[in-house]
């Protein structure tokens, strides 16, 4: 049966199709991306344009050479790829070379090679492998030890090397620990816990607990059908919003009299005679007061924990330049009161340097970056400035054009047209493994297929989020798109090896 | 559990990415329109293109105004990021503090207009700059015009520029903070010619702020338009050595070709060299300029009011025979005691009263016009006499503002019934009280444009056109209608013959008092000396003539302040203009006359309490 027409009759084309379509449309866009007249053909090879075609053309044949490799290879080997990879990690921080920042390239003369783009192909094999043994079941904490270990070695490594978007991209793994049985509850609760983040830092720590008790009170008494109730605290909470808004009482106060009223309201529900399994209201509080601390915990975490730049990228993400400001005022009020130690003044003083950067961050590095890479899609429009005609990709006001930010060449030059059409290939390809994922009998591949498509959807999410500012700026490529022949390669390996392992899912038995 | 089942969670959250990132695309891309213009805004700049100011030059075609290159400084506060501000300020050649505080300047005119930074700077500076502006993100250089006088004279007449201030701005859409306009002169009456029209050019830049082409291959750029060429009437040699004359006097000379009404020379002393109002010189000079107690900015030959004197007796005479009062053979003897006068024979006629200048004559000639005998009392008899002769004498362009075009001229005075009623109350005056006019002082001011104008009437034998400046517009060979018709005083010819006569003898023959200005025999001068008398100091030495007798080629007023009588200074310099402009040289007969002028310092002169 082996032979080479049962190996293309029996590959899945339509992924494929939407492969080519990818790399080509990224081949196209790099040539906009970094066209120059001087240089005009798109077969230069001293131009990045002209070195993709020569990436691509490599990719294709390694992607050919995959399809004649045995799939048993892949899940005989899966180990020692793995370990290999983890040895290069390795190796890579003492012999790599630094760019950007990030020791994560070896130099083989004019060639570099990245070993963490390669290192999500190993840590799926692995993973894949782990999970597919025999007696391997979710539910066992060790097994989740060791899925995490699989998974989590990798990530350290590539943190070690100061690559921190590539390290976030390990976090895609747990869709596909969801599907292998890890509890719903740890997905929901992780969604839960960003979201709570994020609106903490929009709206504040006490905003937030306010809302939250007061929509459990609500829940919870209409669950109890004690209708009066629900609408006695519902109308007092409003009358106190109102009378707030009407004296203009200063926040705090009434921010903590409310927490007061409603915290109290909460022990009369939960002490009333009527009410049965008090365990579950005690849960209940319990929750409110693991919610309250969490949120208070941001607060905390956001301000003294995370380092300046770190924190710019979040304030960035949000837009928050006018809050930025508002706290440098009013730290420069504190720092100019009477009676404030040396000391504190010298903190005081440190902390409005520290924002301050953060402002100049924010109106010319990152937070500048975003606001081009907008008004690059932005501009756009309907149809596109058309090909070549992008002011912001042709004048440099994007930065890292053909690399990470190559969605705004695309957005400013195809307009909504290529971007909804860019967004709808990634989604019917990112279907259409977990479709093949499915039908797969071997646990082996099925693993493979989600590590697949939950890799590439993570890169994609935060990309492309990235460049419509959905996202912080978290430099990781577009897959098949960016520039870079290690991406590109690595990308092809990760998605042809599952094609391969789908023509052959017939063959197997495991 | 079923955990098939959760592919279609992971598909799900998989499609809502995916939606709401197609959600945020259409709100970007399609709904919000902030995009496109700020896209715009990022890599369109727009150029105004300053057009060339007309050049100006004089009726010989000698250039008097062109322009230089200078280089303006822009910034853009919006995109100046961190920059070594140090090293700008060297390159500038200005210090942190003045950088910082133009930087505020700027900043609070606008953070997305562009305004001035540094002002004209040198073209060798410039092409430092230039090179190293790219380091500079938000600075750019704008090229512009200075306005050059290559003959370093007629400042008066030329004018300057300079920048348009707040109330311009605001009445006229064309001008900008930072446009220049006609402040004074020419540069003023014929701005709207002058200053041609502005061009934009819409370039495309990148994000350093380096030029990459213009902007839909220039589809809506517009040209500049050079400014239009001036022709004008003036004759730079004259004008130059008639500045040469005035140097060490105050006073002017104000030279005419009668038969069109061109202004040769028009010339106000002191004067100062149009280039020191020029540029960011202004700054420094014009306070020095107009705190000077000689007052150079003043022009005297248009702004400064003098009683006529004697000049004034030609109106008169005129005047008298239009109205029949007397006939050219009138004779009056030179009765003293009426008006001083000084020793002369009787004058028989009135082109000997004007060879001799007779005050008395006079006296009886205006007693005539004023006293007509047209009512009883003497009184309403004088008003009606008045207001008969100041109606003529504004005929002469007297009292009236003679519309040239050079600003702020005075209109001078004429006194006329309502003056002196509200003066003396109506009915309590008469000719006793007004005959100072008669020779030409009192109430009566003129201007020595004023002067120069009778002097062409006279030559031209009783019309004149309005002085002016401009002799052709661009290559259009036509001049403004107010220019070019004629204005008729009233007075037939022939009651001019005797007055040309009368001013022929002043300088040709023994006992005329302006022996002075006798040129050459071939070159017949006629001129009427006068002497305005100064209640704060020495007589002012005014002389009018125009030459030659027979088909005059030009009429001159020259009015020398603190200079005593007219013979003395006024009619020599009258003549030695009159031979430069006729002869183009003086001839040595006449150099020594030259000598005495030039070595003459008449701004010393001791002031009367």
């Amino acid at each position: 049966m082996r032979n080479y027409k049962s190996i293309f009759t029996n590959v899945d084309w339509f992924t494929i199709l939407l492969y080519l379509i990818l790399v080509f449309v990224g081949w196209i866009n790099i040539y906009a991306a970094v066209y120059n007249e001087e240089h005009y053909s798109i077969f230069d090879v001293t131009q990045r344009y002209g070195k993709q075609l020569m990436w691509i053309g490599l990719a294709l044949l390694i992607a050919f050479v995959i399809l004649l490799v045995d799939s048993q290879f892949f899940t005989s080997f899966a180990i020692p790829i793995y370990g290999v990879v983890l040895l290069s990690l390795v190796g890579v921080l003492f012999l790599g070379v630094k760019i950007n920042g990030a020791t994560s390239w070896f130099q083989f003369g004019s060639i570099k090679i990245q070993p963490s783009e390669f290192a999500k192909f190993a840590a799926s094999l692995a993973l894949a492998k782990y999970l597919s043994a025999i007696n391997i079941k979710m539910k066992d904490i060790k097994t989740k030890v060791m899925a995490a270990v699989i998974i989590g070695l990798p990530a350290v490594l590539i943190l070690l090397q100061n690559d921190t978007g590539s390290t976030l991209v390990y976090a895609a793994f747990i869709f596909v620990l969801y599907r292998e049985g890890l509890s719903g509850n740890i997905l929901l609760f992780g969604i839960l816990a960003i979201l709570v983040f994020v609106l903490t830092l929009i709206f504040g720590p006490v905003d937030i607990i306010l809302t939250a008790a007061f929509a459990y009170i609500a829940i919870y008494t209409l669950m109890k059908y004690d209708v009066k109730v629900a609408f006695i605290s519902v109308l007092v909470f409003s009358g106190l919003v109102y009378a707030f808004s009407h004296f203009e009482l200063s926040p705090n106060v009434l921010y903590y009299f409310l927490a007061g009223a409603i915290f109290f309201l909460m022990v009369y529900l939960i002490t009333k005679k009527e009410m049965k399994n008090k365990a579950v209201h005690y849960l209940g509080i319990l929750i409110f007061i693991l919610t309250c601390s969490y949120v208070f915990s941001i607060d905390f975490a956001f301000n003294k924990v995370l380092k300046e730049h770190q924190r710019t990228r979040i304030t960035v993400l949000l837009g928050e330049e006018d809050k930025l400001i508002e706290q440098i005022e009013a730290l420069k009020v504190e720092r100019d009161e009477e009676g404030v130690s040396k000391e504190e003044k010298q903190k005081i003083r440190d902390d409005i340097g520290a924002k301050r950067y953060s402002l100049k961050e924010l109106r010319q590095g990152n937070g500048w970056n975003i606001k081009q890479s907008l008004i690059a899609i932005g501009s756009g429009g309907f149809t596109g400035k058309g090909f070549l005609e992008g002011t912001q990709t042709k004048f440099n006001f994007v930065p890292e054009q053909s690399t990470d930010f190559i969605f705004c060449t695309i957005g400013e030059e195809w307009g909504f047209l290529g971007t909804f059409f860019l967004v709808s290939i990634y989604i019917a390809l990112f279907l259409r493994i977990l479709f093949l994922a499915e039908r797969q009998r071997s646990i082996f591949s099925r693993v493979y297929g989600y590590a697949v498509a939950s890799i590439l959807f993570f890169h994609f999410l935060i990309n492309i989020g990235m460049t419509i500012g959905l996202a912080p700026v978290i430099g990781i490529p577009l897959p098949f798109i960016s520039y870079g022949g290690s991406s590109l390669w690595s990308f092809t390996i990760l998605l042809f090896v599952f094609i391969k392992l789908d023509s052959e899912r017939l063959l197997v038995l495991r | 559990m079923n955990l098939s089942s959760r592919k279609f969670i992971v598909g799900l959250i998989f499609l809502v990415v995916g939606i709401l990132f197609i959600i945020r695309l259409f709100n970007v891309q399609i709904l919000d329109d902030k995009y496109k213009s700020e896209s715009e805004d990022n890599v369109l700049r727009k150029e105004i293109q300053y057009p060339a100011r007309g050049l100006i030059y004089d009726r010989k075609g000698e250039l008097l105004v062109y322009n230089e290159a200078a280089y303006d400084l822009m910034v853009l506060p919006r995109q100046v990021k961190e920059i070594d501000t140090l090293a700008f300020c060297k390159l500038l050649e200005i210090e942190k503090e003045e950088f910082l505080k133009k930087f505020l300047e700027a900043k609070n005119y606008s953070r997305y207009k562009s305004s001035t930074f540094l002002k004209e700077i040198s073209s060798i500076s410039y092409a430092n700059i230039q090179e190293q502006l790219y380091r500079y993100p938000g600075f750019f250089v704008q090229t512009r015009t200075l306005r050059k006088y290559p003959r370093n004279s007629a400042a008066h007449i030329l004018g300057y520029i300079g920048e348009v201030n707040q109330k311009v701005i605001d009445n006229n859409s064309y001008y900008k903070s930072g446009d220049y306009i006609g402040k004074s002169g020419l540069e003023y009456s014929y701005e709207e010619l002058l200053r041609g029209t502005r061009g934009v050019k819409r370039v495309l830049v990148d994000v350093h702020n380096r030029e990459k082409g213009s902007y839909l291959d220039g589809a809506k750029d517009t040209m500049a338009v050079t400014g239009t060429i001036l022709y004008t009437t003036l004759d730079i040699v004259l004008q130059e050595y008639g500045e040469l004359l005035m140097q060490n006097k105050k006073g002017s000379i104000v030279a005419i070709e009668p038969k069109t009404g061109e202004i040769l020379s028009l010339v106000s002393a002191p004067n100062y060299d149009p280039n020191m109002l020029v540029g960011r010189a202004v700054k420094q000079n014009y306070p020095i300029l107009s705190r000077d107690t000689m007052n150079p900015l003043f022009n005297r030959a248009l702004m400064a009011k003098y009683p006529p004197g004697s000049i004034f007796k030609t109106v008169q005479a005129l005047v008298g025979m239009q109205a029949g009062v007397i006939n050219e053979e009138a004779s009056f003897p030179c009765i003293k005691s009426l008006v001083n006068c000084h020793n002369h024979p009787r004058a028989t006629s009135v082109s000997s009263s004007i060879k001799m200048s007779c005050n008395p004559y006079y006296y009886s000639v205006f007693k005539r016009l004023i006293q007509q005998k047209r009512a009883k009392s003497i009184y309403k008899d004088s008003e009606i006499g008045l207001g008969i002769w100041s109606k003529q004498i504004k005929k002469f362009g007297f009292g009236v503002r003679l519309a040239t075009d050079l600003p702020g001229i005075n209109s001078g005075y004429v006194p006329d019934v309502g003056f002196y009623n509200r003066w003396y109350g109506e009915g309590r005056w008469a000719f006793s009280t007004i005959y100072s006019l008669s020779i030409g002082q009192g109430e009566v001011g003129v201007i020595p444009l004023q002067m120069a104008n009778l002097s062409a009437i006279i030559a031209n034998q009783g019309y004149y056109y309005v002085p002016h400046f401009i002799k052709v517009i661009d290559k259009v060979d036509s001049i403004p209608y107010q220019f070019a018709r004629k204005e008729s005083v009233g007075v037939d010819k022939k009651y001019f013959l005797p007055i040309v006569e009368g001013m022929y003898r002043v300088v040709n023959e023994p006992g005329g008092t302006a022996r002075r200005a006798k040129i050459m025999e071939s070159i017949l001068v006629c001129g009427k000396t006068g002497t305005a008398q100064n209640p704060h100091g020495e007589d002012h030495s005014v002389f009018i003539a125009f030459a030659p007798k027979e088909n005059p080629q030009i009429a001159i007023a020259v009015f020398v302040e603190n200079a005593g009588f007219g013979g003395t200074w006024a009619a020599p310099i009258a003549s030695l203009m009159i031979e430069q402009y006729l002869t183009d040289s003086i001839s040595n007969k006449n150099l020594r006359k030259q000598q005495r002028i030039l070595d003459a310092n008449l701004l010393n002169v001791k002031v009367k309490k």
